[in-house]
């Protein structure tokens, strides 16, 4: 495939509901089938070790209308929270056998309460993820929450989930986030080689199919990036930060690039491509993950630690990225992005790098208001 | 039905002005820590524990009674502005943004009325808006942020393998973090000392709910439980916070040996579920009175704890029972189904005529499903429910006549449905 193809290819695929996209991962893998993940992160090892699909539930944007949920959730409550409970009301869980959430915010928490007493047949796991780092006691804890997803998944499924089977996803998916790093690293260097429309398709879309399946996919959109060399425009680096749990509609990405910045680095998906480097297995698998968790995530409004507070994460992907501002894109009503908004606000006034925010929802379908505020605030950085 | 009245018609009254003393006392020490320096900690209500930062005679600080009072008083709107003006959104947390705007007013410190902490102990069982919150004081403070994680109750009504450990090696962390405050070494049997306080605080809590099984109940355990609810979370494992719970079960007690209720009539018994609007304390609860409904038990006067479960702090298993505590034995770190089952019980061991759920916008741990629990009460329950939606700190959520038209609605119906019910089985009977 071409790089349009697969972005075409990807494309459709975020066009599906978790349910389709698990019926077409059947077409070539007839005994498989999903297991969920809410956003932010999830140990999708243990899933796949599973001989499961691991399923990003990122809401249904404008794929289904909301006409359960609302009445379940006031209106104050975010999109994707909606969206996902409509989701589960309407049953539309065919070939799917559960869903994982984390601890990343109070909604995301009541949400998982909901789905277990509204889809009482389907596996419903809450994950406790540690939000502290530096205890003595936090990797058995980290390791003991993970071993408990480990065992009442095989419980669920009926069949056990080796050792052996997770380090082998784990070598699977450190391939998976090694090529999307490598993604990432040519759109830095080479601005403009992939609109962050097309990467943001091709690394969600991984989501939505077997890894092994979407590996051949990465290596060939990554060597059609490498051929790409689109001619420099003006326009303003930036930063996308506040989109890490709920997506963004791709036309504001569109319209971001479109109204004069280039986005060199982003939080989008980033519970799908969460550490930072290789994970070594080491002959434990388990005990990496965990290791992992606590020693080489990338930063994030949902995971806190304030030995290597965010504000530094922050400044560090700005510096890292060659960015010259920030374009914050926090989900309506999100409380972990808008709270973190503050302290990141208040850091990146001190260095002197201009920002701006764009709060988005699903259902967002005008981007005039949004294209304006971006070309105001390019313009006047460009033409300074 | 008609019950006897109270002689106090300001049934605030006894309990009331004995718990307004020992809390405006602790305010007192706040105001002198604020200017002598001497050590304090910032702490979290849900969960908390106070007895070990009390064993080392550090004050606590609860940023929540601060943002309570700011509200109850009406001073909270030029704070939430001032907290707005730096970045906050209007959907953040009012309690969060209050606190704040009133720090930056120069709240906190020397001149102000609450210390600088020493420390924050980040305790924040259940509300993961409370570690955003406790980091910008840190940052605000440079003081050293000490983090508990207390993993969230996910399977029924217990801890999984190694969540007791986790939260306990983290109490060694704070207390040598204490120590190191202080100067001073860990006294356990100070600290089983404290428990003491504290189990027979928690045994006067449970007993004045208890009361409230009565008909008529002798106080409101939702407008009224905030009077035990300073002394049970803040003043937890002090004399003078058991001593009041000894003195607050004498006065009920008597109360109910009397026949006397809250109100001169108690016509309707309600639970409640939610914080209520403090900015309109006394609106809010008027609307209540008028139809002589008693609220028997509430869920948000739980956020300290479920002591009237059976809980009570251990001193022969000091750490572990503070660790249990944090982790199982109170309203904010269980699910909301948890939570669904807790209201169950109200509603029939309280023999309550229905559900009140005040959702408000601040606090998406309470509020974020109160759909699904109005859903569940009402249509595999057939208890009788009303929702009614503003804040607990932001005015200019809360709107008067659509409040008092929704509340008088409801109990017309609920009038009208025990009249019915009434002729019915008259006319069944002959």
């Amino acid at each position: 495939m071409n790089y349009d193809a697969i972005v075409q290819h990807c494309r459709e695929l975020l066009e599906m509901l978790p349910a389709q996209a698990v019926a077409r991962a059947r077409e070539k893998h007839p005994d498989v089938r999903g297991l969920a993940v809410f956003p932010v992160y999830a140990p999708v090892e243990i899933i796949h070790a599973a001989k499961l699909m691991p399923v990003g539930l990122f809401g249904v944007g404008n794929k289904l209308e909301i006409s359960h949920a609302d009445s379940r959730f006031q209106s104050f409550i975010c999109s994707i929270a909606k969206s996902t409970l409509e989701l589960f009301l309407r049953n539309e869980t065919d070939g799917i056998e559960g869903v994982v959430f984390s601890s990343i915010c109070d909604v995301a928490r009541n949400l998982a309460s909901l789905v277990k007493r509204n889809a009482p047949q389907l596996l419903v796991e809450y994950l406790h993820l540690p939000q502290n780092m530096g205890n003595s006691g936090s990797a058995a804890y980290t390791r003991a929450e993970f071993e408990r997803f480990r065992t009442n998944l095989a419980a669920h499924i009926q069949r056990p989930i080796t050792d052996a089977s997770i380090a082998a996803s784990l070598d699977v998916y450190n391939k998976v986030r090694h090529l999307i790093r490598a993604l990432y690293a040519r759109r830095k260097e080479h601005p403009g080689s992939i609109p962050t429309a097309d990467l943001y398709a091709v690394v969600q879309a991984g989501t939505r199919m077997m890894p092994e399946d979407y590996l051949p996919i990465l290596e060939a959109f990554l060597s059609e990036a490498r051929r790409r060399n689109p001619r420099p425009r003006d326009s303003v680096h930036v930063v996308l930060e506040g989109a890490f749990c709920e997506q963004p509609p791709a036309l504001l990405i569109d319209t971001i690039e479109g109204a004069g910045c280039q986005i060199k680095d982003d939080d989008l998906v980033v519970g799908f491509r969460w550490f930072q480097e290789h994970v070594g297995c080491n002959g434990d698998a388990m005990g990496a993950l965990a290791e992992a968790y606590l020693h080489c995530s990338v930063y994030s409004s949902v995971r806190h630690d304030w030995r290597h507070r965010r504000t530094e994460g922050l400044l560090r992907r700005v510096q890292d990225a060659g960015a010259a501002a920030v374009v914050f894109t926090p989900a309506k009503f999100c409380e972990p992005a808008l709270l973190d908004y503050v302290p990141f606000v208040e850091v990146l006034d001190k260095n002197k790098i201009p920002h701006i925010k764009l709060e988005f929802e699903e259902k967002m379908w005008t981007f005039e208001a949004s294209r304006t505020e971006v070309e105001t605030f390019s313009e006047s950085m460009l033409f300074e | 039905m008609s019950t006897a009245v109270a002689d106090v018609k300001d049934y605030r009254g006894r309990v009331h002005n004995l718990s307004s003393r020992i809390m405006t006392d602790w305010m007192t020490q706040l105001k002198q820590a604020a200017a002598s320096g001497s050590p304090s900690a910032y702490l979290m209500i849900s969960g908390n524990c106070v007895e070990i930062l009390r064993c080392f005679d550090i004050l606590p600080v609860f940023p929540e009674i601060n943002a309570l009072q700011l509200a109850i008083r009406k001073k909270s709107l030029p704070y939430i502005i001032k907290a707005e003006e730096i970045g906050y959104a209007s959907d953040n947390c009012a309690y969060v943004k209050a606190d704040i705007g009133f720090t930056l007013s120069g709240g906190v410190g020397k001149d102000g009325n609450i210390p600088v902490p020493s420390m924050i102990v980040c305790n924040f069982v259940g509300c993961n808006v409370y570690i955003k919150w406790f980091e910008h004081c840190a940052a605000m403070f440079n003081c050293p942020l000490v983090m508990i994680d207390v993993p969230f109750v996910r399977e029924g009504d217990r801890p999984c393998p190694g969540d007791v450990a986790y939260v306990m090696s983290q109490l060694y962390d704070l207390i040598h973090q204490c120590e190191e405050l202080t100067g001073r070494k860990f006294d356990i049997d100070k600290l089983r000392e404290i428990m003491r306080h504290s189990a027979r605080a928690e045994e006067g809590w449970t007993r004045c709910k208890d009361l409230c099984k009565r008909r008529p109940a002798p106080f409101d355990a939702y407008f009224d439980s905030i009077n035990m609810m300073g002394p049970i979370n803040a003043l937890r494992g002090t004399r003078e916070a058991a001593d009041f719970f000894d003195a607050a079960v004498l006065e009920y007690e008597e109360m109910v040996q009397r026949g006397e209720g809250v109100l001169p009539e108690e016509k309707f018994r309600i639970v409640t579920e939610g914080p209520p609007p403090y900015p309109y304390y006394r609106n809010f609860r008027s609307l209540f009175e008028t139809w002589g409904a008693v609220a028997v038990q509430s869920t948000y006067s739980t956020v300290g704890g479920t002591w009237e479960f059976g809980f009570r702090h251990d001193p022969d298993r000091p750490l572990e029972s503070i660790a249990e505590q944090m982790l199982v034995h109170n309203l904010c770190n269980r699910t909301l189904t948890e939570r669904y089952a807790q209201i169950r019980r109200y509603v029939e061991e309280w023999d309550a005529d229905a559900l009140v759920i005040h959702s408000i916008k601040s606090c998406r741990l309470f509020s974020a499903g109160q759909g699904d629990m109005r859903e569940y009460f009402t249509k595999e329950l057939g208890v009788l429910t009303l929702m009614v939606e503003s804040d607990l700190e932001d005015p200019r959520y809360y709107a008067e006549a659509q409040m008092k038209n929704r509340i008088d609605a409801f109990f017309e119906a609920l009038q009208y449905k025990r009249i019915r019910g009434a002729a019915h089985a008259a006319a069944a009977k002959g």
